[in-house]
């Protein structure tokens, strides 16, 4: 053990007085505030002063607010030490026993006292609801959601499938079909690529996002018109570390509505209503019409390089001493195809569609204000995307 | 999780804000750089099919013009294939999706008619532009008829291209014969034939008044032009004088007729009937009754068609039909010799060439078209041999299984492959090809190319792939290792004295495997030291030498077992091949002295080998196993099979069982229901329907069941991900960066690479110390998609040359200097890997972009047209899109991207393979090859020119020219001279100018021409 921090030094401001509780024993030392050293160094100090070597142990703090803050990497160790004033004010708890719940950020609304009650008392059996847990940061994964509701029509959804160290199946079935577009032509029936099936407990029906008779708009930022089965089949294997998919819901009335009147509230889409009534608010959004929105407006805003990021694949190498390592990434940065279609072509489409929409709304006499509204802050994302 | 989200897409706009600026600039900077890069591209890389090699797929009509030296053959697919000399081919499709039925060439013309299953007619000429002649489509037609008449009216079923050059007969079925002038189809209506003006000229005895039938034949006089013979369905033939349009004869056959022949001096008219008979008319003069000379029933029923040049006479069918209706003859009768042609496929068409000046000299070759080759036979030496072809060869003989591409042959190789192939060659006449018109214009090719298929019935073919003919070289049959169940002495029932008729099989397709297992699969020639290996369905890899002599030889086999002890598996597949014990003798050729057996006896998938360290490795979808062919032993067996794997392990008919099983079953349960329903007709009326609608809903879940395709990651659990894709020799840096080292790759149908390292003894004690090998690495693909190409990249960035490459002085040697990379091909991407220690450097994903996987690849070297010097490795690669692109190494970067085959066409896309050269090859029949250049420079196409000339052959021939530089000026004065004399062309004399340009080192030189006239 590091010698150091083993002889408490007198009260200076460059030392940091610690009182560690663990059960009903108390230790006291000091840490010189200027060389905390590391987290794995402090904590093996911990074990040594409290004599319980073998004992694995969940660290907290009590923070000048007194919440009860956790301890167990440098960063919030070092964080510890600075803000600790100058009495560190540490509980010791046994991992198996640990009360995770007692760790909370909510520390305005808490008086003073709850640190030391959540950690010296059993919690109140009477309490009307236990808190919302949040695990360890450690703990922190991925998950599927739905991603780009601020850039997308309300009648698409781009939904992004976590596989990456899950057991279950992505879990479902795509299958050919048709479906009707609005062109300068009128009404044509096109081919497109169609949601068949879930599969029970796979990945896909878990999430809630996608459900059968979706239509598959884009995988990964590539549309999939024109595409056969199979070669859709192929990207979304390919992509299935990673898999986006951009669907149009065949249930459109559980479309994220944004806030009304136009503009500001592009970012609200957390604040999703489930709401039948939007169906008629939205006039030319409702189900039926919902072709008014042509696969121009799908918006690729996908940059390659994040695509490629840190949880792209990484493949396994097994050397001739035979431990087996992921591959590092060699310092150059992987490279793309570099015919992917980007900004260029959306700008042509980006155009075609709003002549579309504008000669269709144009075409619809009861259109309603809230609706120019929409079409005007469409317009204006127009705007933003070509600049990209 | 909707508040992470949000925040997620906030931070990735700001990202994209923040690019946007600095990325614009990026690409005005390098505008300029990309635009230079366009122009190198393009100097590097063009796409072309240039000509398909073999067989046409499925002939249906042949045509010939004896002036202009050409053959033609129309398929059922509605393509149209010109054949002259070596070298001289065209090639046109019919928009129409119809079978050719019929091909006339407008005589001493260089115009042709196809006719179609449609009923259209379409005019066809060769037009020179440039110097190279080229085959064009210049008009079409379809007979209208009066109104309300039937179609029959007007369907064709018999053309005569008249002498006169301008006219066409159209005989139909309505029995009328349309009058047509051409060019331009103009229909002389006051010149028709119709059945009406025929009827009222038939005497009166000829069977009452029954309908003639359909115009079987229109022949003209050949002494005569003005004279045309209309043969009727019925028997009846007319000998029409189309000046005074009237019937000058009558020749009264009662049988119905199946073809008719005017002889030579116009004083005979052969006719054919179905009852197997053949007569003989006299026609001399004015005579309006014509007399029976002889009539003869030669064997029996069904005959098809009557011709003769004496002093032959050619009769195709007649067979018996009890005994002999499944055989495909040709009979030739030549004073007291006859024999019966036997040939495997149906007869199609013949025709006879003749020789002399003019053509209408002695009869030089039959020329047969059958439905799957051609046979010419040489009628001026004793016993009619066959002329081997130098075109339309059966490259289909028995299937094709795979094929392997070898560029730049050294010519020692070379000549000791076409000594052998000569040997075998022997019962083939030495006549010089007959055909030969149009002059082929094609430079020589730059180099000996060779292109190798392996077959079902365990032969491996040699072709000349290097000029626009493929020509076969040598066959090598590996059959006489093995025991087989077939008889040797299988062929005896033809031949044996005093038989009738005298059979005499000719023609090589033969389509019938005597064993399946004898399949070649893969082969793997080294063109430095004539070391082969072939491998096959049952496991086995044969290591073969070449010799020049005759050995007999017992080959050694061993045994490597690629389950290495796995348990609980059952092989289902077919058993091991059982090899001869007694020595073999091996003609001289390729002789095999080693194989390998590999245990169970799954096909081989991955075959390499390495000629300089002597190791061969094989794979399967087992494992796979590295042989020392020098001291004869297995040095490495290493299984790749998942244990959970059971397909793999039952081997390749358990699928098929199941899928009959489930077929079974499922009929099985209809039966029942249709049983159950039949049992309780009767009783219970409610069950019946009941039933009925629980079939209904069974039928329509078999049937109407969408196409689905499950969406989930490739798993390690999956069919076959042990399956050996690719196997790999590199000299390269495996261990440590200072020291290289033998070192062996393989890739799996899984996503995983294995590398070993091998330890190779000393060259002086090659012989005894053991070669060791031992893993070095593995990698496992995260996306576990099928390695399908393993390859090593040198300090410059240049792929590895071959195995003795560099000791024969043909490549540079490698950079040792620079760090070496790997560079993995699977079917989703490129990736690029450092070495020693493998990170991961550099990718291109292709399915993740585009839904396209990599089926096909090979390594090329891209020369610039501009410069000599300049040039450029690349990949070729096939997609299952039937797509192909060029990727660059070592950036690997898509350079171009051109649509090839058909998406639906597997077979096509699974056979397809690259040359070293950036061209390629593909079946696009079970019997043709497409050749396909990706390179600007390296193109190899026909390029050739057929002329009509007027009557002055000498004057017209440059005999000798004094330098090749004037050639091409005096070839366009030639044609411009013709061009003009087409319009003032004298009827009878033609000439035909073939002359043959040698392009060598620069210079070109006119020779060995030669005048043939008509």
């Amino acid at each position: 053990m590091n010698k150091h921090h083993r002889v408490p030094s007198n009260r200076t401001l460059s030392s940091v007085e610690v009182k560690s509780k663990f059960g009903a024993e108390f230790r006291r030392f000091s840490l010189d505030r200027s060389k905390p050293g590391r987290f794995d160094e402090f904590y093996g100090l911990l074990q040594h002063v409290h004599r319980i070597p073998n004992v694995d142990l969940l660290v907290g703090y009590a923070d000048v607010h007194g919440d009860l803050l956790p301890i167990n990497n440098n960063d919030n160790y070092h964080k510890a030490i600075s803000v600790a004033s100058p009495l560190l004010r540490l509980f010791l708890q046994r991992k198996e026993e640990a009360d995770y719940s007692a760790f909370g950020t909510d520390s305005l609304t808490r008086p003073k006292k709850t640190v030391l009650a959540a950690v010296l008392l059993r919690p109140d059996a009477n309490r009307k609801k236990p808190p919302v847990i949040i695990s360890l940061p450690r703990d922190f994964r991925p998950v599927s959601s739905i991603i780009d509701v601020d850039i997308l029509p309300e009648t698409h959804r781009r939904v992004r499938l976590y596989k990456h160290g899950q057991e279950k199946p992505l879990g479902f079935y795509i299958r050919d079909g048709s479906s009707v577009r609005v062109t300068p032509q009128g009404l044509e029936k096109v081919p497109g690529i169609f949601i068949s099936r879930m599969v029970p407990g796979g990945l896909a029906e878990s999430t809630g996002l996608l459900a059968v008779n979706d239509e598959v708009l884009e995988v990964n930022g590539i549309e999939v018109q024109g595409k056969s089965l199979d070669q859709v089949t192929d990207m979304m294997i390919a992509n299935s570390h990673n898999l986006i998919v951009t669907v149009k819901p065949a249930n459109q009335r559980n479309n994220i509505i944004r806030s009304s009147g136009g503009g500001g509230g592009a970012a609200s889409g957390s604040s999703g209503r489930s709401s039948d009534s939007g169906a008629s608010f939205y006039g030319y959004f409702t189900p039926g019409a919902a072709i008014v929105t042509t696969p121009a407006h799908i918006i690729q805003n996908f940059h390659p390089e994040e695509l490629e990021s840190d949880e792209d694949e990484e493949d396994l190498v097994i050397e001739a001493d035979g431990e087996a390592l992921p591959i590092p990434r060699a310092a150059s940065a992987s490279c793309s195809m570099p015919s992917l279609p980007r900004y260029e072509p959306h700008l042509n489409l980006r155009s075609t569609a709003n002549g579309a929409l504008a000669s269709s709304t144009g075409s619809l006499s009861t259109v309603s204000t809230p609706d120019r509204g929409l079409e005007g802050r469409s317009l204006e994302e127009d705007g933003t995307l070509i600049t990209l | 999780m909707k508040l992470h989200m949000e925040s997620c897409s906030n931070q990735k706009e700001v990202k994209q804000l923040g690019l946007c600026a600095p990325e614009r600039m990026k690409r005005f900077r390098r505008h300029g750089q990309e635009s230079q890069r366009e122009r190198i591209k393009q100097e590097l890389y063009g796409f072309n099919k240039t000509v398909e090699h073999g067989f046409p797929h499925q002939p249906s009509a042949l045509g010939f013009s004896p002036s202009l030296q050409l053959l033609a053959i129309g398929t059922r697919s509605g393509a149209i294939k010109l054949y002259g000399g070596p070298g001289v081919e065209f090639m046109g499709l019919h928009d129409e999706n119809a079978a050719v039925t019929q091909v006339h060439f407008l005589p001493h013309q260089v115009e042709l008619v196809t006719l179609l299953d449609d009923n259209s007619l379409h005019m066809w000429t060769l037009r020179a532009h440039h110097g190279v002649s080229e085959l064009l489509e210049i008009g079409r037609f379809t007979l209208t008829g009066p109104p309300g008449a039937p179609p029959s009216v007007t369907r064709v079923t018999a053309v005569l291209a008249h002498s006169s050059g301008d006219l066409l007969l159209l005989g139909t079925e309505g029995g009328h014969v349309f009058i047509v002038k051409v060019p331009g189809f103009r229909e002389l209506e006051e010149r028709n034939i119709s059945l009406e003006k025929v009827t009222n000229g038939v005497p009166e005895d000829y069977g009452g008044r029954r309908s003639l039938e359909h115009v079987e034949s229109l022949q003209e006089n050949p002494v005569n032009p003005r004279q045309v013979l209309i043969g009727y369905g019925r028997g009846l033939m007319v000998i029409w004088d189309l000046d005074s349009q009237s019937a000058v004869t009558h020749i009264p056959a009662t049988q119905q007729l199946e073809s008719v022949w005017w002889t030579e001096d116009g004083g005979h008219v052969l006719s054919s009937h179905s009852d197997g008979s053949y007569c003989r008319w006299k026609v001399a003069g004015d005579d309006p009754q014509s007399e029976q000379e002889k009539s003869e029933v030669p064997y029996g029923e069904d005959p098809q068609k009557v011709n003769t040049m004496p002093p032959f006479l050619f009769l195709s069918g007649g067979m018996p039909r009890a005994s002999y209706g499944d055989r495909h003859c040709i009979s030739v009768i030549h004073s007291k010799t006859h024999v019966a042609l036997d040939f495997t496929s149906r007869i199609i068409d013949f025709f006879v060439i003749r020789d002399g000046p003019y053509h209408t000299g002695e009869p030089s070759a039959l020329v047969v078209l059958v439905e799957e080759e051609l046979v010419v036979i040489d009628l001026q030496t004793e016993g009619w041999p066959v002329i081997q072809t130098p075109y339309l060869v059966p490259l289909h003989c028995s299937a094709i299984t795979c094929s392997h591409h070898v560029s730049a042959i050294p010519l020692k190789l070379w000549e000791r492959v076409l000594s052998a192939g000569a040997l075998q060659n022997t019962h083939y006449s030495k006549k010089p090809w007959p055909m030969t018109g149009g002059q082929n214009l094609a430079p020589d090719p730059p180099q000996r190319d060779l292109l190798l298929t392996g077959h079902e019935d365990g032969t491996v073919r040699f072709w000349d792939a290097s000029g626009v003919c493929l020509y076969p070289m040598y066959k090598l049959s590996t059959a006489g290792v093995f025991l087989t169940d077939s008889d040797p002495n299988d062929n005896l029932n033809q031949g044996t004295e005093g038989e009738w008729p005298p059979f005499r099989k000719v023609g090589c397709f033969d389509p019938y495997s005597d064993d399946p297992r004898l399949g070649i699969q893969k082969i793997h020639l080294c063109k430095y030291s004539g070391y082969l290996t072939v491998a096959g369905t049952a496991g086995q890899i044969l290591v073969l030498e070449l010799n020049d002599e005759a050995a007999e030889q017992t080959v050694e086999a061993t045994v490597a077992d690629l389950l290495q002890g796995q348990e609980g598996f059952r092989w289902k597949g077919h058993t091991r091949l059982e090899v001869r014990e007694e020595p073999v003798t091996f003609p001289p050729g390729f002789q095999p002295f080693a194989l390998v057996q590999c245990q169970p006896p799954a096909v081989v998938t991955a075959l390499t080998l390495h000629s300089e360290w002597k190791l061969v490795t094989f794979g399967t979808s087992h494992g796979f196993g590295l042989y020392d062919y020098q001291q004869k032993n297995n040095v490495l067996v290493r299984c790749t099979l998942n244990p959970s794997d059971q397909l793999a392990m039952e081997g390749p008919l358990s699928r098929v069982k199941s899928i009959k099983k489930s077929l079974r079953q499922s009929f099985r349960r209809i039966r029942r229901s249709r049983v159950s329903l039949r049992k309780h007709h009767v009783n219970n009326a409610a069950k019946l329907q009941q039933a009925n609608a629980r079939l209904e809903a069974e039928l329509a879940e078999m049937e109407l069941a969408p196409v689905q395709r499950k969406i989930e990651p490739r798993s390690p659990d999956d069919s076959f991900t042990g399956l050996v894709r690719t196997l790999y020799f590199a000299d390269t840096f495996i261990s440590d960066s200072s020291h290289n080292t033998p070192s062996l790759w393989a890739g799996t149908n899984g996503g995983s690479v294995f590398a070993y390292q091998l330890r190779l003894p000393p060259v002086e004690r090659r012989g005894e110390d053991p070669v060791t090998a031992h893993p070095a690495k593995e990698i496992q693909l995260m996306h576990r998609a099928p390695v399908v190409g393993i390859l090593v990249l040198d300090g410059h960035g240049s792929p590895l040359p071959e195995p003795l490459e560099v000791a024969h002085d043909l490549a540079r040697s490698p950079d040792m200097q620079g760090s070496h990379s790997l560079l993995v091909i699977s079917e989703e991407q490129f990736k690029v890997f450092t070495l020693p220690k493998v990170s991961a450097k550099m990718k291109l994903k292709l399915t993740a972009i585009d839904g396209s996987r990599v089926r096909r690849v090979g390594v090329a070297w891209f020369g610039s047209t501009r410069t000599d010097d300049y040039g450029e490795s690349g990949l070729t690669v096939l997609t299952n899109q039937g797509d192909l692109h060029v990727v660059s190494l070592p950036g690997v970067k898509l350079q171009v991207q051109y649509p090839c085959i058909r998406r639906e066409d597997v077979s096509g896309i699974a056979s397809c393979v690259f040359t070293k050269h950036g061209q390629g090859f593909y079946l696009i029949s079970p019997s043709e090859f497409e050749r396909f250049s990706l390179s600007a420079r390296c193109v190899v196409e026909p390029r050739s020119l057929v002329e009509v000339s007027s009557e002055t052959p000498s004057t017209t021939l440059p005999r000798a020219l004094p330098d090749g530089a004037s050639v091409e000026p005096v070839l366009q004065e030639i044609q411009k001279s013709l061009e003009v004399d087409q319009t003032v062309l004298c009827r009878d004399s033609f000439v035909c100018v073939c002359y043959r340009t040698f392009l060598e080192n620069g210079t070109s030189a006119l020779a060995g021409g030669n005048v043939l006239s008509n």
